[in-house]
């Protein structure tokens, strides 16, 4: 749920990181917070739980500058990947505004993927948000593994696995390296304002 | 669902929140809502993370509508934890919002549950009803 303080002309969004376990949600998070300055950035908050796995959310609050008068302000959310986690994640879907879906381009992880993407949208119509009403961005992560001797699938078939009927926007990334981390963000906050405008002008 | 508000409505959390709760000896008092926005924050909040603080309430009451959904109920209207110091109250406010009192070891904890209970019923028509 976006929100709108009309004394400080402010707009409040919500973006959440979607993807499987150990996918590189919270790298997505953990690159932007390092490249971003103080001005633009909030506090990152991780809740720490042991292992590197997330077992609840990572929060990054950003402030991107105004539109027409207004200041937008996106707080990033990471939901946990892990299939059994599924109450956190529609907890952290609460309200969602935008949504990065972030797939694992190792070979072994295709079928997760796909999994994780009918998880969500599952999730959403729970809470009777159509998938392909939303905002959404798929970035095929770890691209960047393309040269080495682990298998990885390519952009055609991760295409076709995932975003043949939804046509979204997509992008090839390296959260690690910050490959296409901002070309996700700012397709996305794109996205999300003018889905939030469109919403507000409706009313 | 989307929540805008004008400066009229804010005005008026204000001088509610200003009132009865941080007149009742809180040191700080937040209104969020369930996903994690921080509306309205009052009081003294120096070195206070208010935006965390709101996403991390959120996800707490969200949490705990868990524990409280495996005892047979739907969620819990108040919450608390004792620090040493400082202690953190969450009321929920309607079925979309969290009010959430920061307050010191002096003021006791029963006027700060009495005069939350009395902004509730104020601030629930401000914010729409029984969001």
């Amino acid at each position: 749920m976006s929100f709108i303080d009309l004394s400080k002309n402010e707009v409040q969004c919500k973006i959440v990181f979607y993807g499987p376990g150990r996918g590189g949600k919270t790298t997505n998070l953990l690159y932007l917070h390092q490249a971003m300055t103080d001005s633009v950035r909030g506090k990152m908050v991780t809740i720490d739980t042991k292992g590197d796995r997330t077992l609840f959310f990572d929060f990054l609050p950003l402030a991107l500058g105004q539109i027409q008068g207004l200041s937008i302000k996106i707080q990033l959310y990471t939901v946990p990947g892990q299939v059994m986690y599924n109450a956190t994640r529609k907890l952290v879907l609460k309200g969602v505004d935008g949504i990065v879906f972030v797939a694992d381009s190792l070979k072994v992880q295709k079928e997760k993927n796909i999994e994780s993407l009918e998880n969500l949208r599952q999730n959403l119509a729970e809470d009777n948000v159509d998938i392909k009403e939303i905002p959404l961005v798929l970035q095929y992560n770890k691209r960047d593994l393309g040269g080495s001797n682990i298998p990885i699938l390519s952009v055609e078939e991760m295409q076709e696995d995932l975003n043949k009927e939804l046509q979204v926007p997509w992008f090839s990334g390296s959260a690690l390296k910050g490959d296409g981390v901002f070309e996700t963000l700012r397709e996305i906050s794109k996205g999300t304002v003018k889905y939030v405008s469109r919403k507000l002008l409706s009313r | 669902m989307d929540l805008v508000l004008s400066k009229e409505s804010i005005d008026n959390i204000i001088s509610a929140l200003d009132e009865d709760v941080l007149r009742a000896g809180a040191d700080c008092v937040l209104l969020v809502d369930r996903s994690g926005n921080l509306i309205v924050n009052r009081g003294d909040p120096a070195n206070l993370d208010v935006v965390a603080l709101a996403a991390l309430s959120a996800a707490n009451f969200g949490a705990t509508a868990e524990i409280a959904k495996l005892i047979g109920e739907d969620d819990f209207a108040l919450l608390f934890h004792k620090g040493k110091n400082e202690n953190i109250h969450f009321t929920k406010v309607g079925k979309g919002f969290i009010l959430i009192t920061l307050f010191g070891k002096d003021v006791s904890l029963g006027l700060i549950r009495l005069n939350t209970a009395r902004v509730t019923d104020t601030l629930i028509p401000i914010l729409g009803g029984e969001l």
